[in-house]
Order: C-alpha cells, then structure tokens, then sequence
C-alpha cells in the first residue's frame, strides 16, 4: 500500500503540532493517519457540483434563531485569581515562561 | 429495589412529599457506588483493576453531594420550592467545568485543573435541586467510542457484561446511569457519544438539536458539532432534564434564541398519524479493511434490523404510519466526512493547552518556550488527541484543504439535504422521526477495536449523519441481543422537534412496559 503521509511530512506535521514523540509513537500514529487518509479519501470520488455550498453548521442560524449580540460593556471578571491560580508557575501574578527565542524577520 | 434505582421523577415526588429525604436519597447511591464502582480511573491506573467493577468515576464528590442534599431537606422544612429535580442524584461527564473540580477531559493534560466555574447546562440543573454526586470517566477528550482511551484507568466497564465496553464517548455516564449511580448523568454528542452508549448500556439518551443547549463551559472538541444531553433510564426522566438544561444562554452566542417547548405536557398525546421511516441506507455497515486498505460494505446483523422493525410494528399498532424505503444516499459519507470536520476543529480547540495557562506542564529542564510546549504537550496528550491533532493539521493545510476540507463541508451539505427532504412537510415522505439502529453491533469486548482508530470511528456511522445535520436524535431500549447485551433504537427527527421524538420513545416504553426483557437487570446488582 503506498503512503501518503511520509516520515517527512510526519515530521513536519508534528513539528507544526508543537509536539515531541518517540520512534515508537511516531511509527503507530504514522501508520494510523494513512489508514484515516484511506478512508477520508473515498470522499474524494463523490461528485461536487458548484450549487453545493459548505456547510459550517448543520442547523442554519437563522435571524430567527440567532441570538442578539450582547452589548459591548465592560465587567471585571470575578474569577481573576483562581483562572491565575492554575498556571503552573507564578511570580507576583506574572506568570513565568522560560526564554521566548526570537527570529529576525528578513 | 433501592431507593438509587427509582426514576427521578417518581424520586422528586417522594422528596417534595417528605416520604424520603434527599439525604436518604443520596446516602442509597454513594453507597451503590461504594458496592459496585470499585477504584476510579486514575492517572497511571490499568484496566486489569478490578475487572468485575465498573469504574464509571474519576471524581467522587460525596461531601459536596451531602451538602446539596441537605439544601434540598433544608428548603422542603421551610415550605420554600426545592426545584423540578429536587434532591435527584446525577453525574456529570467530566468534560464539563463545575467549579471546584477537577475538571480533567480524561487527559493527563488537564488532570490538576480545578474549573472556577461552572457549565451553564450543568448550574441549571444545580438550580433546581439536582444533587451532583461526581464527575464520571469519558474517551480522553471525548475522542472515542469505547471510553478505554481515558488516561484515567480503570475505565468503566459495561454493567450488562463487564467483559464488554460501555461504549463511548459518555462511557461514565452511561455505565453508572444503567448501575444506579444516580438517576442521570449529563454526556455529550459529538458524532453519537450520548447516544451509542446509551444503545450499549440499555439506557436512553437524548442528542438535541445543536444550538438546544448552551456550550458554555464545556471543554470544547468539535465546535460545530458538539451537543450537551442527558442519559437516563425512562424517557419522562429524559424529557424532564432536557427541559431544564435547555434554552438561550448569553455565554454562547450559538445556543439558539428559541422559546423552549413543555417537552412533559407533550409525551403523553397521542402518535396517531405520525409518519415515522425506515431507510435501507441504515441497516447496512461500512468498515475499513486495514489489511487491503479497502471500504466494506454489508447489513448490519439481523438481531439489530429486526429490533427496528419490531419497533415499529409496536408504534404502528398505536398507530403511527410506517413509511419504509426511505432513500438516505449520503448516510455512508458520514464517518469520512467526519475525519476531515472533527478533526480539524479538535486540532484547532486543543492549540490552547501549552503547559502555560493553566494544566500540566513538563518537569524536564527545558531551553525555549518552544521546547516547554513540544514536551508538554507531547507528556500531557495521550494518542488519540495527538492523531487528531495531526490529522487536522494535515487536512486543512492550504495545499490540502481544497480537497479534504472544503469537500467535507460541502459533502455535509448533502447530508444535510437528505434529511431535508425527508422531513419536508410538503415532500415525498413527510416525516416526522425516521427509526434506525442506533449502533451496527451491540456493545463490544474491552480491547477488540481500541488501537485501530479507523475501526472504532465506523462505530459511530449511523450516529453522526444527524451531527453533521445538527438534527436531534434519541437512543432508547429496545430489547437484548442473544448475548445479554442491551440493544438500542434511534429515532431522528427535524430541528427542534425534540418533543416528538421524546412522545414517539415515550409511547413505546409505555407499550413494552409489560414485556419480559423490560425486567431485567444489569447482572452487575445482583450482588
């Protein structure tokens, strides 16, 4: 069977994915992704006619259903401190990163 | 018969009338949990735990669970009104946020992560009385059918055989609703996780119409298609919570601007002329062939075709109208079109956890920013987020989503439109629910599918057309296979007509009440 997801545009999605894996890992999900491709690729043969727009959301939202859009006013959030009591590590409510790098930009 | 098992309404009236009192009420179910849950899923845990238990926790909070029981005895003593689900004990997918929880998705990444505040859904039914008594396991983000992808093991195990799954996403919730572990549980849809295990665990579950009910506080998977609902064991139950978690909420802008109808007044009028189908497009499976790479198509096994047909044979003698051969053409397309939908909103909602905010963070000494999201992310997901992650990427990158997703979307479209025309009052078939399956099998062995993601998602197929539609749908009881195994049926219906699929399941309970596979219980009680 050929494969359309190589190790190299693996690579490139995890890298893209901001994650890190193991040979291992990487081996399995590799596998897997193809075999989904599979799959979504029967897709590919139904036939599409112009007229058939994307659907975002299944229902359509309606001027009847939508919901105003809530004034633009402005309310201190009352859960400040415990949203910032879950960071992992915290300096006088800054929370602490390690170095951000920097590119320059040609 | 202990006190756990009654149905929440009839529990509400016992309550209100002071013949039992919530505390009595929620002493009966923490001490069912403490006969027949066994350890709660936890990080590092293995599913070769316990295996005879069923696991449907991650989160007992017992102490809490007193202390609203005791609001409700407290507010019944004083003539004041305890609330439509005064003192009813239920359980809560920990998907959702309630505050001062560990609110966890199943994923490691979240598994210190205390909400400080809670689901809209979920505060309603805390408003009228309801009495929460913890938060239930579920497929890591809600990613499978099975619940066994949870990083919180042991995962729960099917009350009708606990060699079997509860099937999944809302695993948790439907195992400890079918056990007794309170009267109902709160799950979520995103492709059939309310509805497939509730086939699976012998309950009813209830998929409403997206927009029916707020998202708000829901830790998100697929935006577009995501529906709170509840589990319960009797249609009234069902209605009665629907009802209540219902409604416009200001939190979500997509939780429709829609009066919600008196689901209750409704389920006992009659369903005479009711046009209810039956469409071959839902009695037959596809599944994926690893092996060749190829797609095969067959009926699904005769057990589960004839549970619909006998169905609707008791529906047409109350006198609904049976209208067979409904053409669904576009059925088939609905799981791949969900690996390209799904996939990419999931890839999209999960960017936020970086080891920054809030969650797990790495405690390898790290160089950049860069490396502190790679390793964290990369310790905290386990392999189902990480698959879709990637998938999401991959399809929706700008060379690529030309061709997967944009034709997934318009391939949903299409979707769409087979149920409009269906349910068009002035179409060919004029429905009003069309009756289906609601899974291909009844529920599977623990470790048989879990490992071959392309598989487990074909468990979804006849669940997630009426996601992709964002149409309502309902699973209910609808008898047993020769295994012992519960089966369920589905009825889906048009947007927003919630009240007559809740009044077409209502009737058949009522109709089968007597019949013998209405009296049995989950093994897992007979201790």
């Amino acid at each position: 069977m050929t494969e359309t997801i190589t190790p190299e545009i693996f690579e490139h999605l995890v890298n893209l994915a901001a994650l890190e894996l193991s040979p291992q890992e990487s081996e399995y999900l590799r596998q897997q992704l193809n075999n989904q491709l599979k799959a979504i690729n029967e897709l590919v043969a139904i036939p599409i006619t112009p007229d058939i727009p994307p659907a975002l959301h299944g229902i359509s939202y309606s001027a009847e259903i939508r919901p105003p859009i809530r004034e633009d006013k402005w309310m201190p959030s009352i859960y400040a401190d415990s949203i910032l009591d879950q960071a992992p590590q915290m300096e006088d409510r800054f929370i602490i990163v390690p170095d951000i790098p920097h590119e320059d930009l040609e | 018969m202990d006190l756990c098992d009654y149905a929440a309404y009839h529990l509400v009236g016992m309550i209100r009338r002071k013949q039992v009192s919530a505390v009595e009420v929620v002493e009966s179910a923490l001490q069912r949990i403490a006969d027949i849950d066994g350890t709660s899923g936890h990080l590092d845990g293995s599913n070769a735990e316990e295996p005879g238990k069923i696991h449907s926790f991650i989160t007992i909070t017992p102490e809490y669970a007193r202390q609203q029981a005791q609001k409700v005895d407290r507010a019944i003593a004083a003539g004041e009104n305890p609330g439509l689900l005064a003192g009813v004990p239920f359980t809560v997918k920990d998907i959702y946020c309630v505050k001062d929880t560990l609110s966890t998705a199943g994923s490691r990444i979240l598994a210190n992560f205390v909400s400080p505040y809670t689901a809209t859904p979920v505060a309603r039914i805390e408003a009228q009385g309801g009495v929460l008594l913890g938060k239930v396991n579920l497929d890591e983000f809600t990613f499978g059918s099975s619940n066994e992808s949870s990083a919180f093991k042991p995962t729960p195990r099917n009350p009708w055989n606990t060699e079997h799954v509860p099937g999944g996403s809302s695993g948790g919730s439907a195992s400890a609703v079918a056990a007794g572990e309170g009267c109902f549980s709160i799950g979520t849809d995103t492709a059939g996780s309310i509805r497939q295990p509730a086939a699976f665990c012998g309950v009813v579950g209830v998929k409403p119409t997206y927009g029916r009910v707020s998202r708000y506080g829901l830790i998100a998977f697929g935006s577009s298609l995501d529906c709170p609902g509840p589990l319960s064991r009797n249609v009234y139950d069902a209605a009665l919570v629907l009802q209540i978690m219902s409604g416009r909420d200001p939190n979500d802008s997509t939780a429709a601007n829609l009066p919600v109808p008196d689901y209750l007044s409704e389920l006992e009028k009659p369903i005479r002329g009711l046009r209810i189908g039956l469409s071959p497009d839902y009695f037959k499976i596809t599944y994926f062939d690893a092996q060749s790479g190829d797609i095969h198509q067959e009926d699904v096994p005769e057990v589960m075709k004839q549970a619909v047909y006998k169905a609707a044979g008791r529906l047409a003698e109350m006198g609904a109208d049976i209208v067979e051969d409904v053409p669904m053409p576009h059925t088939h397309y609905g799981i791949p079109a969900y690996f390209v939908i799904s996939r990419v909103e999931a890839a999209s909602n999960l960017h936020r956890f970086d080891g920054v905010k809030y969650g797990y963070r790495t405690n390898q000494v790290v160089r950049d920013l860069h490396e502190l999201y790679r390793k964290s992310r990369a310790e905290g997901f386990g392999p189902q987020p990480k698959l879709r992650i990637l998938m999401g990427m991959y399809v929706s990158a700008a060379q690529y989503s030309e061709q997967y997703y944009l034709r997934a979307l318009r391939i949903r479209t299409l979707i769409r439109q087979d149920f409009e025309a269906i349910f068009d009052p002035f179409g060919k078939y004029r429905l009003h629910a069309l009756l289906t399956p609601t899974t291909p099998t009844t529920a599977f062995r623990m470790g048989d599918i879990y490992g071959d993601s392309v598989l487990m998602q074909y468990a979804d197929q006849l669940t997630v057309p009426a996601n992709h539609a964002g149409i309502p749908g309902i699973s209910f009881p609808a008898g047993f296979d020769p295994q012992g195994l519960p089966i369920g049926v589905q009825l889906l219906g048009n947007d927003f007509s919630e009240s007559i699929l809740l009044r077409i399941a209502y009737t058949y309970e009522m109709v089968t009440e007597g019949d013998e596979w209405r009296k049995r219980i989950p093994p897992i009680l007979a201790y």
